[in-house]
């Protein structure tokens, strides 16, 4: 089972149609408990960093997610993958998983937010987000992470300036657009995550292969 | 690099796709979920749902169109029409919307923008203009453009912007329905007065249209609509005339 952690904001059923689609089990929860049981989590979230962060550090939400990224994949999309950060300049304090901010972006005279399909740069050595291949993907935020180590960096994006479109580091990863309404593409991308999942869940010591993973 | 967004518009009478003039004469034109994966399958890069009758008959978009719609969807999904009340804005994205579009509800009560945009994200909010040229200005209009408000577009959209909205979704009344191409001049001034995503709307039936609107700096996306619908042309047509016009626009799959 694929849990889809709910912090009680921002729509949830997008997500999991796309899974449901490719043949996932999918369980919509704020469980502790139900996380716990999950091969996998996804922490999807569009809206407001801080009104996310509050929710994390309500209960034992932040604690199961950063207990469970020890040993399940976990894979945060959109303002989920900004949570994987230390902190945002939008307010709040995010899990900490991976070192670094958010901040807003700065992109030249360019309308914000970034809104429509932009080109996702995949780095090498990102599992299934380079096993994807690049392509194109719907993007529609305001602030990008800032990752404070260079080999986090999974994937990068223009838009009046090179932002990092994803990271990675062991069991982590991030994508700041949203595959699951990224037509094709996106689908190729939740495909390879589902194939990450079920090899992994056959391990009882989950992959460490990725570059970042020794070091982190 | 940012890609143009050609954006199929289905205007739905409850849970009918349906074309008219002036919300009069409504023609059948299909079923919104078929409507829409065909779109998505030949390369749309989002799709727009208008219940063009909710507001009138004072209710909201229908949940489970929203969500047979939304299920088949691997693109964006924008709900408009009669959503007057966060419950029912927080009811359409439940269903599986990614953004609503207000526009009477906007005018009506203003601070509607901002109350979505704290719940659900700028992202999710897209504000819906219709205006009529007049005079060197442009007039805004209320209930499907039947409604003058004391509204001028550039303060409009400044207030819009200021409120919350992430998107705004510029439809001329003067153009909409001719095929006379989209209201340039609007959108130049509207991309001059706000820093928000453009779409531009109405008149759009051609590429050469399409790629003019396009061309305004700020303008990011054409919605169309008829063309469509009658079979005329399709978004992969459209699409490879306009990328053969040097316009950026994603290929499909």
């Amino acid at each position: 089972m694929i849990a889809i952690a709910d912090l009680g904001i921002g729509n949830l059923s997008s997500v999991r149609w796309a899974l449901e689609r490719l043949g996932a089990q999918v369980e919509v929860t704020s469980s502790p408990a139900a996380l716990r049981g999950a091969q996998a989590i996804v922490l999807p979230g569009v809206g407001h960093f801080e009104a996310a962060a509050q929710r994390l550090s309500q209960g034992d939400l932040g604690a199961t997610l950063r207990e469970r990224a020890q040993s399940v994949p976990l894979f945060g999309i959109c303002l989920g993958m900004q949570l994987l950060f230390e902190r945002s300049e939008e307010g709040g304090e995010g899990l900490g998983l991976l070192p670094g901010t958010v901040r807003r972006m700065a992109p030249r005279g360019l309308p914000l937010p970034h809104t429509g399909w932009n080109s996702v740069e995949v780095e090498p050595n990102a599992g299934f987000l380079t096993a994807s291949g690049s392509g194109e993907a719907y993007f529609v935020h305001s602030y990008a992470v800032e990752p404070a180590q260079r080999a986090h960096v999974a994937a990068r994006t223009e838009y009046g300036e090179r932002f990092v479109s994803a990271v990675r580091s062991g069991h982590v990863a991030g994508v700041q657009f949203h595959p699951e309404r990224s037509g094709a593409y996106g689908r190729r991308m939740l495909a390879s995550f589902l194939e990450e999942v079920a090899v992994c869940s056959k391990s009882s010591r989950p992959s460490t292969s990725w570059k970042g993973a020794s070091s982190a | 690099m940012l890609r143009r967004r050609i954006i199929p518009c289905l205007d739905v009478a409850g849970d009918i796709v349906v074309k008219g003039t002036r919300f009069q004469d409504l023609q059948v034109m299909g079923d919104p979920a078929e409507l829409a994966a065909r779109y998505e399958e030949q390369g749309a890069d989002e799709v727009v749902l208008l219940d063009i009758t909710a507001s009138a008959e004072g209710r909201a978009p229908r949940p489970e169109v929203v969500e047979r719609v939304a299920r088949r969807l691997g693109i964006p999904l924008t709900v408009g029409g009669g959503l007057g009340s966060l419950a029912v804005i927080g009811q359409v994205l439940g269903a599986g919307a990614d953004k609503v579009s207000l526009n009477t509800p906007a005018l009506q009560q203003p601070e509607l923008i901002t109350a979505a945009a704290q719940r659900f994200g700028s992202q999710a909010v897209v504000v819906a203009v219709d205006v009529r040229r007049v005079d060197d200005d442009w007039a805004v209009f209320a209930r499907g453009g039947s409604e003058p408000t004391a509204w001028r577009l550039a303060p409009w959209l400044k207030k819009v912007e200021s409120l919350g909205a992430g998107e705004i979704l510029l439809t001329s009344i003067d153009r909409d329905g001719t095929g006379g191409g989209y209201d340039l001049e609007a959108l130049r001034s509207a991309a001059a007065t706000v820093g928000l995503p453009i779409t531009a709307s109405g008149g759009g039936a051609f590429a050469e249209q399409i790629a003019a609107a396009l061309a305004v700096p700020g303008v990011t996306g054409a919605l169309i609509a008829g063309i469509l619908h009658s079979g005329r042309t399709t978004v992969a047509d459209l699409k490879c005339e306009l990328h053969a016009m040097g316009v950026s626009v994603r290929a499909a799959g």
